[in-house]
């Protein structure tokens, strides 16, 4: 079988496909906030350099990524463990050998690098004008704006992909999540902004 | 006295599996062991974590050890051969 059709008939038997899902969205939307949130921290305290900037937001992206690997991989292998365990009480055989053996061992993997690379691949892009002006490109706007416009666009298409995802209005999706990320910026800048 | 081959025509097994792989992701993977196989599986009762299937196997010369590999590997497990069909022939070489 080749690897991606292995990888689906995994997720299939374990019916983990929900899950990855969730937790793409869920870390990815997490990743997008925090570095939203942080940039926000940036803008409205306005002395910053940028290599600090990219310092923090690099240092808290790979904590995410990090995190979300660990978090995920822990939990979601106590889970189909458990899962494996009643299998095996009811099929009163040992499948450790099986698929279902093999998906244990396999899906908390795929699992807790969905969960952790989502955020960290969404960090990296949004932070990636910082990275850009830091190299000497000059960019129409403050490299802090374009990455806040980067994390609005993200978290615009991580609610179209819910959309999709649940079969409503991808555009009144994409509008929901977007207006969350309104609201966090809005209380960072009433909390933050004085 | 030439040596005599014999053959599997036909398999009737008693299999308890989990839902998932489901019906027809079984049966074609059984199908697929041979190159000849033809397979109907029946389930036959349905609980909360498993269901026990019957599957009827034929073939021109069907191979036991793979199919009860593959029953394996997808965590079924053979609970009994039913039916058997052989057949026997002389080796022509």
């Amino acid at each position: 079988m080749k690897p991606l059709n292995q990888i689906r008939f995994l997720l299939r038997i374990t019916r983990t496909h929900g899950i990855v899902r969730r937790y793409f969205v869920v870390n990815g939307f997490d990743g997008a906030l925090t570095m939203l949130g942080l940039i926000m921290g940036f803008v409205l305290s306005s002395s910053a350099d940028l290599s600090v900037i990219i310092t923090a937001c690099l240092g808290a992206a790979i904590a995410l990524g990090v995190s979300g690997v660990s978090s995920a991989y822990v939990s979601e292998q106590a889970e189909l463990r458990r899962a494996l365990g009643e299998l095996e009480d009811a099929m009163i055989a040992d499948l450790h050998d099986s698929a279902h053996g093999e998906a244990t061992r396999w899906v908390p993997l795929l699992i807790a690098l969905v969960n952790g690379t989502a955020p960290l691949i969404i960090s990296l892009l949004i932070i990636s004008p910082l990275w850009l002006s830091k190299a000497g490109i000059s960019l129409y706007i403050s490299p802090l704006y374009a990455a806040i416009i980067i994390a609005f666009l993200l978290i615009f298409l991580l609610g179209v992909f819910l959309g999709r995802v649940s079969g409503i209005s991808w555009l009144r999706s994409g509008f929901q999540t977007l207006l969350i990320a309104l609201a966090t910026v809005l209380l960072i800048y009433l909390f933050a902004g004085g | 006295m030439g040596v005599i081959m014999v053959s599997v025509k036909r398999l009737v097994l008693d299999i308890l599996k989990p839902h998932q792989p489901n019906a027809l992701e079984f049966s074609c993977t059984l199908a697929k062991v041979g190159d000849d196989y033809h397979v109907s599986l029946t389930v036959i009762e349905v609980d909360e974590n498993t269901e026990t299937i019957q599957v009827v196997i034929e073939g021109n010369n069907i191979n036991f050890e793979s199919i009860q590999t593959a029953i394996s590997d997808m965590s079924g497990s053979l609970h009994s051969i039913d039916v058997v069909e052989v057949q026997s022939e002389a080796d022509k070489e």
